[in-house]
């Protein structure tokens, strides 16, 4: 018999604020185990740390909470160590593009056959309130920054897709089940599928609940990388759907190797 | 024992390296034990290298400080390395190429030949193979095995290169050596010429990562760095016959994390560095520690801090293993002792990890990792990977509070038994916790999986005697140099006994303490500047009297430093 998304759901309550944007996610990541009919006991998510990272404990699969900054590189070792499971790497935009941004780079080159749910609150929620990198440069209340980040914010999805990620899409939390679709096309994606979630934090970034209204549906997918970089560049960062799919070659791949007992090269 | 010392040194690129290593491959052919010694500076051409063998008819595991026979290709930045290749008053000096000596060289011992122009008669600009082959002739090494090995060793080469390289060597075979430098290799008597399978030449980190497949390792996390790479390197080539991977990471960080992540799926798995990329791992080892996932860090010690001296071996990371994690986080820490015990150690490495799901450091250092040794092939049954899986108990709980700290683990694809892994600290049933009863119930918790644990005969290997004699206590690769030491004060007619630790943490000090009581005096023997090997035994062992010999590298601990170290004047 198969699962709802609830029963994809560990029963652990969230950590997580009241209207927090991460309860829409948690939604939609079970509703799209659910429909991919996903065996709980071999499935992985993988976090690192940061509100968002408390996810993995909330889904009813196996899970890795782990340092700041490093899901991606936990995600990678478990999926090439176990190509059987299904690995789900979750996170924050400090946790993803601070910290860990240069294994989101190497992960979008490398290519494993995993999902990358990046939830992006444009603010450190968990140390309470500090500009993240996709903090809007004239944002007045991060805390280490009182006059604006006076940083150009971070391009997610510009730079996976410069990064070279087969599948790139951006998801809105308050539209679960538009976001449930996206993942479900990430997972079904061979190769390393990258999710940008808009996510709001009603604490420290309030503002953020008129995504409701920003947000809007794309059309059609591009189908080259030139059409998608225009795209991403002209976009205004609120459009939701699929914004590049073309699946290469994914790591690692399968190399004739002879056996041969490497003690025998050692005798003298 | 009859031994000979030689160094073949050039300008990086000259094939100083090569030259010795193929001369110690047939060398070894012909029955010698030996051992190679690499010294050379970070850069790829223009700096120096020198490739420094001591070949003798019994096992041999030191490089003395005198060098009997110098070859030079040439005379290029021999300064910089000029006190790691110290010529002596008997030393007799091969010039091979051009340049002026350095001075201090009397002509009586110097010996010149045009080898560049030798080697062009015959058509061929492989200097070094040229000298070579009047060197293997001086061995009585048959040309044909020579000719064979250099074939293997170019194999990757375009035919008129190896053709070239070929006909170098054969012309050497035909160019007598200087009398007096005959005379020398003469005198190493060596069998047969003869394959032989019982008998291996590899370096430290060739025996290493052998363990680590050996013991089940099936996952690498690689981030080059020297002197590590070239096991990274070995198990590049390696691991996919056996269904392994090895993944070539961005950074460290990356590095230790994959290595959490493949072994939280079951998979045993390692990653070998050396300072600076330990360093970097340090806050993911105590990630690995506090979720209680096996990872190995083999760290191929050298000089440091910072970029320190990449290509030179140091024992300066002693600290940084023992102390370098956040917070209270038990872990162990091994240190290799010989080349040949890089397999043994990196294996028990392994299982230790998987058997106690937590951090395992292994140090070893340059000197072992990368310098070459002809020994007798390992007899121990390679230590294996070991996990205690879940079973039926219920309810789950990845951290139970067990006897021996020991918590049965379940390994993604188990059904009933999911939980996440947690940094954080937490309850038994692995849900965040900073209730001070879960924090201190999971902290004894992983002491005592430590602490309680029997880790059997192999934490230290004794030399010798101990009762009323001077104890020389050690690690690494200065275990080659204390047993020679003993060896000399044997001959002086005083008792001595090397203890070698292997196990460094947590240290077994009921054991120890009975070592320590029974010895008359104690020598800290160590190859880092500030005595950590020293500090660390204080520390824990307050009531004893350790005297301390630390000197840093690059150059080695010779046994007469320890012989002076022992003088009554010194140990006061």
């Amino acid at each position: 018999m198969s699962l709802k998304a609830k029963d994809y759901k560990s029963g652990i309550k969230p950590i997580w604020c009241p209207g927090c944007g991460h309860y829409g996610v948690l939604n939609a990541i079970t509703k799209a185990m659910a429909a991919r009919e996903l065996d709980t006991h071999n499935t992985a998510i993988i976090s690192g740390i940061g509100c968002s990272s408390r996810l993995p404990a909330y889904v009813s699969s196996y899970g890795f909470h782990g340092v700041h900054g490093r899901s991606l590189p936990l995600a990678t070792g478990l999926k090439v160590a176990r190509p059987d499971l299904e690995v789900v790497a979750v996170g924050g935009d400090g946790d993803g593009f601070s910290i860990g941004g240069n294994h989101f780079l190497h992960a979008c080159r490398r290519n494993v056959d995993i999902v990358y749910i990046a939830m992006d609150n444009e603010v450190y929620g968990m140390t309470k309130g500090q500009a993240s990198p996709t903090s809007p440069e004239t944002w007045l209340s991060g805390k280490l920054t009182p006059h604006g980040t006076e940083n150009r914010p971070f391009q997610p999805c510009a730079i996976a897709l410069a990064s070279g990620a087969g599948f790139i899409a951006r998801g809105y939390s308050g539209d679960p089940n538009g976001l449930a679709q996206l993942i479900f096309e990430g997972l079904a994606f061979p190769g390393f599928a990258f999710i940008h979630v808009l996510s709001q934090c009603v604490t420290f970034v309030p503002e953020q609940t008129a995504w409701k209204q920003q947000v809007h549906s794309l059309d059609d997918i591009p189908s080259t990388a030139a059409e998608a970089a225009a795209l991403i560049h002209a976009d205004d960062g609120f459009s939701k759907g699929i914004l590049f799919r073309s699946p290469r070659p994914v790591f690692p791949r399968e190399h004739a190797s002879t056996t041969a007992d490497p003690r025998q090269a050692f005798a003298v | 024992m009859t031994t000979l010392t030689l160094a073949i040194s050039g300008s990086g690129g000259a094939g100083a390296i090569s030259t010795g290593e193929l001369l110690l491959q047939l060398a070894a052919r012909n029955g010698c034990y030996g051992m190679l010694k690499k010294t050379f500076s970070p850069q790829i051409r223009g700096g120096e290298s020198a490739a420094i063998l001591r070949l003798g008819d019994a096992p041999v595991s030191t490089i003395p400080a005198k060098i009997d026979l110098l070859i030079a290709l040439d005379w290029q930045n021999f300064a910089r390395f000029a006190d790691e290749v110290p010529i002596g008053d008997s030393t007799l000096v091969l010039q091979a190429g051009p340049g002026e000596p350095p001075p201090g060289i009397h002509s009586s011992r110097l010996f010149t030949i045009d080898a560049a122009q030798k080697a062009a008669d015959a058509d061929s600009n492989w200097v070094n193979m040229f000298v070579l082959g009047m060197l293997a002739r001086g061995l009585d090494c048959a040309s044909e095995t020579a000719t064979e090995l250099l074939a293997v060793r170019l194999q990757k080469h375009a035919q008129d290169t190896t053709a070239a390289a070929r006909r170098a060597l054969l012309a050497g075979y035909g160019e007598a050596l200087p009398q007096p430098l005959q005379a020398r290799l003469q005198a190493l008597h060596c069998a047969p010429d003869a394959a032989r399978a019982d008998r291996w030449l590899a370096s430290g980190n060739q025996m290493a990562a052998l363990g680590a497949l050996e013991a089940g390792v099936r996952f690498v996390a690689a981030y080059p760095i020297t002197p590590a790479s070239d096991l990274l390197e070995w198990l590049a080539q390696h691991i996919e016959p056996y269904g392994g991977h090895l993944v070539q990471a961005e950074d460290e960080l990356a590095a230790i994390n994959m290595v959490i992540g493949a072994s939280f799926g079951g998979v045993p798995a390692l990653t070998a560095t050396s300072g600076p990329g330990m360093a970097l791992m340090s806050e993911s080892m105590g990630l690995a520690v506090a979720s209680e996932t096996a990872a190995v860090v083999v760290d191929v010690m050298r000089g440091g801090p910072s970029t320190g001296i990449p290509t030179k071996s140091e024992q300066s990371d002693l600290n940084l293993a023992l102390y370098g994690l956040h917070g209270d986080a038990p872990h162990i820490v091994l240190a290799a002792q010989s080349i040949a015990d890089c397999h043994f150690t990196t294996a028990w490495g392994v299982q230790l990890a998987t058997q106690l799901q937590t951090l395992v450091i292994v140090l070893s250092d340059q000197f072992l990792g990368q310098s070459l040794q002809v020994f007798d092939a390992p007899a121990d049954a390679c230590p294996q990977a070991v996990l205690k899986r879940a079973g039926d108990t219920e309810p789950y709980l990845r951290y139970r509070d067990t006897a021996s700290g020991i918590s049965p683990i379940a390994l993604p694809g188990e059904p009933g038994h999911m939980y996440t892994a947690e940094g954080l600290e937490h309850g038994e049933n692995a849900i965040p916790s900073p209730r001070s009863l879960d924090h201190r119930t999971q902290l004894d918790k992983r002491q005592r999986k430590l602490s309680d644990f029997d880790f059997g005969e192999r934490w230290a290997e004794l030399s010798g005697e101990v009762e009323a004699s001077t104890l020389l206590i050690c690690m690494g690769s200065v275990s080659a140099a204390a047993l020679e030491a003993r060896a000399l004060l044997a001959d002086q007619g005083q008792a001595s006994a090397v203890l070698c630790l292997r196990l460094l943490a947590p240290l077994p000090l009921a054991t120890l303490r009975e070592l320590l009581d029974a010895a008359s005096r104690l020598l800290v023997i160590e190859h880092n500047h500030s005595a950590q090997l020293w500090h660390y035994l204080r520390s824990l062992l307050p009531q004893y009297r350790f005297a301390s010999l630390a000197l840093p590298g690059p150059t080695l601990i010779q046994p007469r430093d320890i012989l002076a170290a022992l003088e009554p004047a010194h140990v006061a």
